[in-house]
Formats: C-alpha cells, sequence, structure tokens
C-alpha cells in the first residue's frame, strides 16, 4: 500500500450530503470494470450528461480542481452499500484524502484498507475548509499526518494504530497473518466451550 | 453492573487487543458471495492465501444472477465472468456455494438465517452491508468491504474498534396494518440516517417481543440505513423455534448445549447503554419515502414536505401535494428487506382476487428458492399471476439493479427493497420505499395508496 506522508495537494469542494456508495460507482462498474479502471467511472451518474459529456456543474470538471487530490464533503459521506469499489475508484480518480463531519461507517473503514485518508471534522470546520477549496487561490491544501494537521493549523484526530498504518503503507492482513499463534490459542479455548461453532 | 447482549457478544470473540480500542475478533461465519467475493478471492489467489477454515464460509449467488422466469436472460458478459470466477475459486478453495440453480439458493441475508447458517451469539460478516440482517437472530452481524473479505478467508477473523451501544425501543402495540418495515422507516425518519452511526443498536421493547422472526429481520436489515453498521434483538424462544432442525443448526446434545449458552446471552435487566432512543408504536400508520434518502417518510396519508428541492425535483413531486394518489410505474416486492414467506403471504393477501393496473408492472421476487417452494405450496404464486404479476427466480434484482432488473428513467418504483438513492435501482429511478401490503396495494390502485383502505 502507497504510504501516506504530507500530501500537498488542490482540494475540491462537493457539499452534498448523504453521498451514497452507489453514487460514487454504479452497480454495473463493480463487477465489469478492473480495478485500475474505475477511475473515469467516480461518480457517473453527476459527473457525465446523458449524452456521455462531461458536466461542468460538477466540480471535479472544472480547473483547477480536475487535478484536486483531496475532497471535502457534506455529512455522512460514503453512506450505503459495502461496495470497496467506491474506494477504489475515488482512489483511481486521484483522491489521497477525503474530510468530512462524518463518513458511512464501512467506507470509512474501506478507506483506511487502501491508504486513502478519510478525516472526520467538526461540521463547522468542514464548512470553512469547502469555503477555501471553493476558491481557485485558496484551494491548495497540506495535509500532514504525522502531525495531525490541515495547512498548520487545522488539527485532526485519528488512532495511533490507522495512523501508523497509513503511515507506513501497512497492510492490515500481513499483520495479522504474524498473529497466527494468538488465532490458535483463541480456537483451542473457545472449541470445547462452543463446540456447535466450528463445523 | 450488567451487560448489554452486544458486549456478551463482542467479549466472547475478541482474540486481542490491539491497541487505541482496535481488537482483533473471531469471525464464526463469513458469507461470500459473487459481487464483493469473487474479488477477494482473486486478490488472495495471487497472494497464495488458502481460506483458514473454508467449512465457516457459505458462498452463495445472489446479486448478479438473472431473476426471470427459468433463469432466462442472462445477457451480460461481466455476469457471466463474474460467476465463473466465484464458482472456479470456490471449488479451489473447498467452500460450499449455492449456485443459480441450487434448491438452497437464495439472497445471502435470507438463506444465512432459513440454512440454520447464523446462529445466535455467532459472529458473523459478509461483503454486503445488509449483512446486519442477521442480527434478528441474536447474531453480531456487519457487512464488510472486499479487502476485509481477504482478511477474513485468510485469518478467519477481523479488526474492529469497539462501536458504542444504542438501544432502541419499540414502545406500544402496533397498529393492524402496519409491520415492521413501517417501524423501522417511522424510526429512521425520526432519527435520520445517522441517527446511529458510531452504535451497535440493539431494539427491544413490547413491539420488538411481538415480532415474528421474519419481522425481526426486516427490522434488523434497515440497520444500516439508520447508519449503524450492527443491528440485533435478543434471542427468545421465538428464535429457538425458528432455529431448529434447519440444515446447519447443531443437532442434538450441540443443540442443548447450544442453547443453554444462547439463553446467557440477553441483556441483563441493568445493563447500560450509550445511548437510548424510542419510538411509540400505537399511532403509527404505514409508512412511504418520498424522497432519496431512506429518512425522507412519511405516512402513507401525509404530504409531502417542503424539504430537499434536489431530492423533490429527482422525484417530480411537489411541497404540499398528497403522497397517496401519485401514479406509479412499477412495482418491486423482494430484497432482503422485505422477500420472505411472510412478506409474500401479506402481499398475497391484497393481491387475492385483485388486478394490478393496467399501465403497472410489478414483480414478486422470492428471496430464495425455499421461500419460492413454500409460498408455491400455498398457492401464493397463483394468487400473483392471476392478480397479474410476475413470479420469479430468487436474486437480489431490482433492489440493486446489477442483473439488468431496471427501473426506467423517471419510472415511478414503490419497493419493499432498502435504498431509495438516486438511480439505485436504475439512472433517472424514482424509489417509494415501503412495506409489502403497502407495494401490492399500490400495485393494484396504479398509485400509491394505504393498502387498509383499498
Amino acid at each position: 500500500m502507497e504510504k501516506f506522508g504530507t500530501l500537498t495537494a488542490i482540494a475540491a469542494a462537493y457539499p452534498k450530503v448523504n453521498v451514497d456508495t452507489d453514487l460514487i460507482i454504479r452497480v454495473e462498474r463493480c463487477a465489469g470494470t478492473p480495478r485500475e479502471a474505475l477511475g473515469p467511472w467516480a461518480f457517473e451518474m453527476v459527473r457525465y450528461r446523458p449524452d456521455g459529456s462531461e458536466d461542468p456543474g460538477f466540480v471535479f470538471n472544472r480547473e483547477p480542481w480536475r487535478e484536486a487530490k483531496i475532497l471535502v464533503a457534506g455529512e455522512n459521506f460514503g453512506t450505503g452499500s459495502s461496495r470497496e469499489m467506491a474506494v477504489w475508484a475515488l482512489a483511481r480518480m486521484g483522491l489521497r484524502c477525503v474530510i468530512a463531519p462524518s463518513f458511512g461507517e464501512i467506507f470509512f473503514g474501506n478507506c483506511l484498507q487502501n491508504g486513502l485518508l478519510a478525516i472526520r471534522l467538526p461540521a463547522d470546520e468542514v464548512r470553512r475548509l469547502m469555503a477555501l477549496a471553493s476558491a481557485p487561490a485558496s484551494a491548495t491544501f497540506t495535509v500532514d499526518l504525522a502531525r495531525q494537521t490541515i495547512n498548520g493549523t487545522t488539527r485532526f484526530e485519528i488512532s495511533p494504530r490507522p495512523k501508523r498504518m497509513l503511515l507506513e503503507g501497512l497492510d492490515e492482513l500481513g499483520l495479522t497473518l504474524a498473529m497466527e499463534p494468538e488465532i490458535a490459542a483463541f480456537q483451542a479455548m473457545d472449541r470445547p466451550r462452543r463446540p456447535w461453532i466450528y463445523l | 453492573m450488567g451487560r448489554s447482549l452486544f458486549e456478551k457478544l463482542w467479549d466472547l470473540h475478541v482474540i486481542a487487543e490491539l491497541g487505541d480500542g482496535m481488537q482483533l475478533l473471531h469471525v464464526d461465519r463469513h458469507i461470500l458471495n459473487e459481487l464483493s467475493g469473487s474479488r477477494a478471492q482473486l486478490d488472495n489467489a495471487k497472494r497464495s492465501l488458502k481460506p483458514r477454515h473454508p467449512q465457516l464460509t457459505l458462498g452463495v449467488a445472489d446479486h448478479v444472477v438473472p431473476t426471470e422466469p427459468g433463469r432466462a436472460g442472462d445477457k451480460t458478459p461481466w455476469a457471466k465472468n463474474v460467476m465463473q470466477i466465484f464458482r472456479d475459486e470456490s471449488r479451489r478453495d473447498g467452500i460450499l456455494l449455492l449456485d443459480v440453480n441450487d434448491p438452497d439458493q437464495g439472497i445471502e441475508h435470507v438463506i444465512g438465517p432459513e440454512s440454520g447458517f447464523t446462529l445466535p451469539g455467532t459472529l458473523l460478516v459478509c461483503g454486503d452491508s445488509h449483512t446486519c440482517t442477521n442480527g434478528a437472530l441474536g447474531a453480531l452481524a456487519w457487512g464488510i468491504g472486499s479487502s476485509e473479505v481477504c482478511h477474513v478467508l485468510a485469518t478467519q477473523t477481523i479488526v474492529q474498534p469497539k462501536p458504542r451501544s444504542m438501544r432502541a425501543r419499540f414502545e406500544g402495540a402496533l397498529p393492524p396494518g402496519v409491520t415492521a418495515k413501517d417501524l423501522m422507516l417511522a424510526l429512521i425518519g425520526k432519527y435520520g440516517t445517522t441517527g446511529a452511526l458510531g452504535h451497535a443498536v440493539e431494539y427491544a421493547g413490547a413491539a420488538i417481543r411481538e415480532l415474528e422472526i421474519e419481522g425481526r429481520m426486516t427490522l434488523c436489515n434497515l440497520s444500516i440505513e439508520f447508519g449503524a453498521k450492527i443491528g440485533m434483538v435478543a434471542p427468545d424462544e421465538k428464535t429457538y423455534a425458528y432455529l431448529k432442525g434447519r440444515r446447519h443448526a447443531p443437532q442434538g446434545a450441540l443443540w442443548d448445549q447450544a442453547l443453554a449458552h444462547w439463553r446467557t446471552l440477553p441483556s441483563d435487566p441493568d445493563a447500560r447503554f450509550d445511548r437510548e432512543v424510542a419510538l411509540d408504536c400505537s399511532g403509527l400508520v404505514p409508512q412511504v419515502t418520498w424522497g432519496t434518502s431512506p429518512e425522507d417518510v412519511i405516512g402513507v396519508d401525509g404530504r409531502i414536505p417542503d424539504l430537499k428541492p434536489e431530492a423533490l425535483a429527482y422525484m417530480g413531486l411537489s411541497p404540499g401535494q398528497p403522497l397517496a394518489g401519485t401514479r406509479i410505474d412499477r412495482v418491486f416486492i423482494g430484497s432482503c428487506t422485505n422477500s420472505r414467506l411472510s412478506d409474500l403471504r401479506a402481499a398475497a393477501a391484497i393481491a387475492r382476487g385483485r388486478r394490478v393496473a393496467a399501465h403497472v408492472e410489478a414483480w414478486v421476487v422470492p428471496g430464495s428458492m425455499r421461500v419460492k417452494r413454500e409460498a408455491e405450496a400455498e398457492g401464493l404464486h397463483e394468487v400473483f399471476r392471476a392478480a397479474g404479476f410476475q413470479w420469479r427466480e430468487p436474486g437480489c434484482s431490482m433492489c440493486v439493479g446489477a442483473n439488468g432488473d431496471l427501473v426506467g428513467p423517471g419510472e415511478r418504483c414503490v419497493s419493499t427493497s432498502n435504498r431509495n438513492f438516486v438511480g439505485r435501482q436504475g439512472p433517472g429511478a424514482r424509489t417509494h420505499l415501503a412495506s409489502p401490503a403497502t407495494a401490492a396495494a399500490c400495485a393494484v390502485a396504479g398509485e400509491i395508496t394505504d393498502a387498509r383502505t383499498l
């Protein structure tokens, strides 16, 4: 997984609330499109007009936000379906960081699995960042994961374990495979306690 | 101090503390579908990772399978491709796969409980957000992403931060014609789709004890629409009676041992919850959504509120207009929310002796092959067909729209599913979520209507 250090990049504001993962990636793309090719299909229902042309009303279709790597989003971003393809599509579109007042919980976990930094901030702070992101002159943000700051001043919270995973590009599965003795010990204790579990 | 059902279940599964609130938990049961599962299977194969306990994973084809009668209509090459990967990898890994024509095939959250694969006290995960449905049996169940599916397959564990606990009490008796679907939509309407974010919810109260197991599944199913990954109902005598004798349920002495364990699981009387919410059921009417989020919901006798102009424009509705009387094009009765035998009985009771309006296309998609067989044994398929409904094959169908089962652009569909999101049932589709009885009544009336006054 790509390590997350300090990111300086354009931030795009997308204030819509309850953006669901169906809107981020349609189900047909989830099964029929290779992971690497999902980027152009992110947000397709709001990004393109029915004739396939770009909708200029969508922020990622305008300069300078075409190059955005940071998304400042509304409440409950990524709600709904567990489809991890939503995160893959955003990552392939170029995003490294999403900032919102709250996230759909499964989406939030999926971000971490893919090195996408999801940051929860109070709603008023998100509104302030959206205002900055909406003007080209102030749309370049610096996200420093080690210091847990945005633009040097806004502090965000992240638990130590996810932080270390992102900073070092660690893969959760790799970490757990190294815990095989603990897993075996648990099952040895649990099997007599709940024998009907082990089919 | 007493402990809650959630705390007891959580503690039973902790393998190791990973620091700062993260824990490594044992996964007792894992359900794999072709959509999220096949990707994970390929990823693990690339890393030469085999399933640690293939017998604790149940594979089922549901998302992309065709539901046309006789399984015709499989016209999407990518769906065939996904299914082939799923079959090949499941065979290689030794995972039991309930394929399209298996007599036990169905929607994963229908067949988990009905096969006894889901049990009280189990930690169950699956790469689908509606895995919370399984909490109806007193399981600790939630939906996961594809990377987590890889993790579960290879290690039989999952890493999670412990959520906060919430109890949602439904007090008062359910009025006639008001169902579990209406209860949960009303709760989501009251507290919003972020109402339970960060919480594991236990549904409690007199109205929940009265609910049959399938109604509890509908209730728990919509936990994710309430913002919670986990929803659960404490197991009771109804739960045990439901499970006894099912294919994967323990038998003989193991059953007795399991039963003794399950009886210890319900929340202690003095259990504390981080948050408590409540809903009085006694005055409820059938609920129907008007917008593009499950929280956009009113009673079927209500008027469209002056809120969310973007959602109203998408839905083609105006503030102040009565919801009832809105002309519809389609009705979908199915999905992991409302496709079980009791749901089909409720819809058939409305459809019996009536006709679907001429301008409406109405579908019934049973949740599983078993549900289909049981419904047909009661003659429900004849009731539906005689009324002009299509009687189809089990699958996720028009809830997720991954198999060509789509609502057309601008068409209005009353659906017993769980999501009325923009484009969820097809680009431009307008979805109204409702109970099976309401959906059947709307099909007959050709417009949104109150089943109680049909």
